[in-house]
């Protein structure tokens, strides 16, 4: 049976992790390596890495960050973050990343789907989508969810799998920062809708909250940030406790 | 020489993952896409991402595909991995039929279409961490492999039909097969290099093989 994925995600701006994370034994809580290293040993089952960067500048720290990571940390390393193009894939791609997520840009341009999953094969395209209620509909926001594209949520996941996205990246702009769970409302709307694999994000502040994230059929992975980063919930934990109740799990010795 | 292990480059994939790690693993690792090249070697590694059809003719209208079969026939130490490994089978299905190496033998089907028949509504490309069973236990890859230890998987057409080759399965609705073994021919459908601990000690496994 294949297991329930696990995945810390890490905001990385100018090169250094944004909101370090307070480890002990962990030095400088900004580097993006020391914490994917550790992430690797705590027995997360992938990384997520958004590049905030705003200049062309950092992002050149950025790609030389990704480089230093996947030369240490072998595990799937998913990249976001100003990502347009193909010139975007292959500028990530050869730094080790082993998938692309599109947010943004694929709103702005669809066709960034399909470009990326005819050259690379849908595995490497994830598509990304921050979703909010707006009366009563979940919108599809973009820029970091600043616009409303008023994009419907559903309509854009399947448009996203026709187009040939391999994976879905649910965020759930209602539910995220409030830690009281991922929203499964909207989240079994999407599973109900297209058959990829679904990583739902926003909303997880305790173990329990994976546990009726992993019930709800057609879910494969749950993403957070700052639950793992300020160490609410540590991963050799949280994999144990779903072990426990049943869930697959790839548990680290 | 025999720190050293060969990386089949033929435009195929991403091989930063995979050289890395065997860096990091302490091997020496030299790409080519060289067929003449392969008669001094003393391991190779056959990665791949991507389409069948195209993988082949890649390897056909090098030469490589000779060359390899050359060179795992007089023993070399040959590791496919994912699509490198289904291309060491007899043939693939993938857009219509297309001839692979021979290594191996067995074909290389659609997952969706074998689990659709068998009535289970999993998802497509299998995506993620899953246990092995190990199917021949001593297989000299498995040195440092335990029986459940999970590996990366991401693929959408399995191998089957490999008889006495089968090294090693998973379960995904069907049993999938996860790594096979002809002699000193290897291959795994997971990827090693992105599997963590017990990836890299799979690696180090095949770089110690003899």
């Amino acid at each position: 049976m294949v297991a329930k994925r696990i995945i810390p995600c890490l905001d990385i701006r100018d090169g250094r992790v944004v909101k370090g994370v307070n480890f002990e034994g962990l030095r400088d809580v900004e580097d993006p390596v020391a914490l994917a290293s550790f992430y690797n040993e705590q027995g997360a089952d992938e990384l997520v890495f958004y590049d905030i960067t705003a200049s062309a500048e950092g992002r050149g720290l950025f790609t030389d960050v990704l480089t230093r990571v996947a030369s240490q940390v072998f595990i799937p390393l998913t990249v976001g973050g100003a990502i347009r193009g193909l010139e975007d894939f292959d500028r990530v791609l050869k730094c080790g990343a082993d998938k692309v997520s599109v947010n943004s840009g694929a709103v702005a341009r669809p066709e960034v789907i399909e470009e990326g999953a005819k050259r690379y094969g849908s595995q490497c395209v994830v598509l990304s989508m921050d979703v909010k209620r707006v009366r009563g509909a979940f919108h599809v926001f973009a820029k970091g969810g600043r616009e409303d594209t008023g994009l419907d949520a559903i309509e854009w996941a399947q448009k996203g799998e026709a187009l040939g996205a391999g994976e879905l990246v649910v965020n759930s702009m209602d539910t995220d920062g409030v830690k009281n769970g991922f929203d499964l409302e909207l989240l079994s709307a999407v599973a109900e809708a297209v058959s990829l694999p679904i990583i739902a994000s926003g909303g997880a502040g305790k173990r329990e909250d994976f546990e009726a994230l992993f019930r709800l059929p057609g879910m494969d992975a749950g993403l957070a940030a700052s639950i793992f980063h300020y160490k609410e919930v540590g991963i050799p934990a949280l994999k144990r406790f779903l072990a426990e109740k049943g869930i697959p799990m790839r548990v680290v010795a | 020489m025999n720190d050293k292990i060969t990386v089949i480059d033929y435009g195929v994939g991403n091989l930063f993952s995979l050289r890395s790690s065997l860096h990091a693993l302490g091997f020496a690792v030299q790409l080519t896409g060289d067929p003449e090249e392969l008669t001094k070697v003393s391991k190779i590694i056959l990665p791949g991402v991507g389409a069948f059809g195209d993988a082949a003719q890649k390897l056909r209208s090098t030469g490589l595909a000779e060359a390899l079969v050359d060179q795992a026939k007089r023993g070399k130490p040959l590791l496919g991995i994912c699509l490198g490994m289904q291309l060491l089978f007899e043939k693939s299905f993938e857009f219509g039929e297309c001839e692979g190496l021979g290594l191996v033998p067995g074909q290389v089907c659609s997952l969706e279409a074998d689990l659709r028949e068998a009535g289970l509504a999993y998802k497509v490309p299998h995506i993620g961490w899953n246990p092995l069973h190990l199917e021949k236990p001593t297989c000299p890859l498995f040195k440092n492999t335990r029986e459940g230890d999970a590996f990366y998987f991401v693929h959408s057409y399995h191998a089957k039909n490999c008889g006495d080759s089968l090294a090693a399965s998973c379960e995904y609705g069907l049993n999938v097969t996860a790594a096979v073994q002809a002699d000193n021919v290897y291959g795994t459908q997971f990827h090693p290099e992105k599997s963590g601990k017990v990836g890299l000690s799979m690696l180090e496994a095949f770089g110690e093989v003899r």
